[in-house]
């Protein structure tokens, strides 16, 4: 089973993604924030991680970056799913090693075109 | 709504645009045309029906068509056929027409434009094998008003998310607001006209690709059949045909075969492409 990591300080995103990627046969773990995905990395490298941008504590830019510098950190392909739509956030993701983006509101269609896009799930 | 209505308006939508519909959508006649016999100072979708009995008032035909035909569509449809096109079709076509450096693609139901922009993308990215080739990129569709829309190259970000990977937003899209802009040198590879799947196609020329996506589905056999001839005959003789995913020759037509293990892929029954397989 492909493991998830859902990074998101509120909980009812989490729960919402964890309704869609549990449907997509995903096995998924939740972090409230970037510290807690850091702990939850080092216990356990997840297939992929689905990221918030702006959390308390550890932003999910600087959670990224943390991640990449990890062992074994560059194997998780990282999505970010943030409210945050401009352009310059957007590059800055995908510099620090962001695999996906996704610009919220989301919706299952968005999850699934985006997870086929970088080979998680087959289409 | 009376049986008698229901049939003239289903006979109408066969005759302009092959759309076929059964009395058991005659709910979705009401819905979506109440809004046009407003617009048109009917009493109702049963009034402006039976008016039509008697006139052929061509802009009110038009917008009943727009009315009842499905634009739903977005990049990279069902991802596989954009990676056949890139990893197959696109090979065979850098050999294949080596000497002349032409390639004619055809979007045949192009709705907003994401089809065609889709392959356009594709084809720029691939840059260095089509460069001082000439690219002829046609895409029509019978509805004008989605034409316009494809023109514009202007998305939603729903839109842009819905299939279109990251680092294609960024290459090839300007941010405007809560708009997504495509990049002009990607909207000038496409030529958009508006054309009928019903009418007769030749003067587009011979096409080494047709995408025919999507629009089959809502026609009846004997409609399918009358394009897949039409289409044959717009087709060079090792060019591809790409289906929907719920579309097939089938029982339909003799004139094309499926490429073998390429799904959504067919082409003609006399293609190479089958001897050598
Ligand atoms: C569901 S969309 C498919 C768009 C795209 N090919 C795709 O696969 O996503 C169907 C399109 O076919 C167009 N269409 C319907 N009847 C047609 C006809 N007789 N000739 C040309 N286009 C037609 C509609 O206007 C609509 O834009």
């Amino acid at each position: 089973m492909t493991t998830c990591l859902i990074v998101d300080d509120s909980r009812v995103v989490r729960k919402v993604a964890r309704r869609i990627l549990e449907d997509l046969n995903f096995a998924c773990r939740e972090a409230e924030d970037g510290v807690f995905a850091c702990k939850a990395c080092e216990e356990e490298m997840p297939d992929m991680i689905l990221l918030d941008w702006n959390m308390p504590n550890m932003s999910g830019i600087e959670f990224l970056e943390a991640l990449r510098k990890m062992p074994g950190g560059d194997t998780p392909k990282v999505v970010f799913c943030t409210t945050e739509n401009d352009m310059n956030y957007i590059q800055r993701a995908i510099q620090a090693g962001a695999n996906e983006y996704i610009m919220k509101p989301f919706d299952n269609e968005i999850i699934v075109s985006k997870l086929t896009q970088i080979g998680l799930i087959d289409y | 709504m009376r049986l008698p209505v229901f049939d003239i308006y289903a006979e109408i939508l066969k005759n302009k645009s092959g759309l076929s519909i059964t009395s058991d959508k005659s709910y979705l006649l009401e819905s979506r045309l109440a809004p046009i016999a407003k617009a048109w100072d009917f009493a109702s979708v049963e009034a402006m029906g039976t008016d039509l009995q008697f006139s052929s008032n061509h802009k009110l035909i038009e917008e009943i068509v727009d009315a009842m035909t499905t634009n739903e569509t977005f990049f990279f449809r069902d991802t596989k056929p954009f990676d056949i096109f890139k990893n197959v079709v696109m090979p065979y076509m850098a050999q294949a027409r080596e000497a002349q450096r032409q390639l004619k693609i055809w979007s045949a139901a192009a709705s907003s434009g994401q089809e065609p922009y889709s392959l356009a993308m594709i084809l720029k990215d691939a840059g260095t094998p089509w460069s001082g080739w000439n690219l002829d990129f046609l895409a029509t569709d019978i509805s004008a008003s989605i034409l316009e829309q494809a023109k514009l190259g202007r998305y939603s970000q729903f839109e842009v998310q819905r299939g279109l990977p990251i680092q294609m937003l960024m290459n090839h899209f300007k941010q405007d607001g809560d708009r997504w802009n495509l990049n002009d040198d990607i909207k000038n590879m496409i030529r958009f006209d508006a054309f009928n799947l019903l009418d007769n196609p030749s003067k587009f020329g011979v096409f080494d690709v047709i995408f025919c996506r999507n629009v089959l589905i809502y026609f009846d056999a004997e409609t399918k059949t009358q394009v897949f001839k039409k289409l044959a005959n717009q087709l060079a003789p090792d060019g591809f045909l790409f289906l929907g995913g719920a579309e097939t020759v089938l029982g339909l037509t003799d004139e094309f075969k499926p490429y073998p293990n390429q799904r959504g892929l067919y082409v003609r029954a006399d293609s190479v492409h089958l001897k050598n397989a």
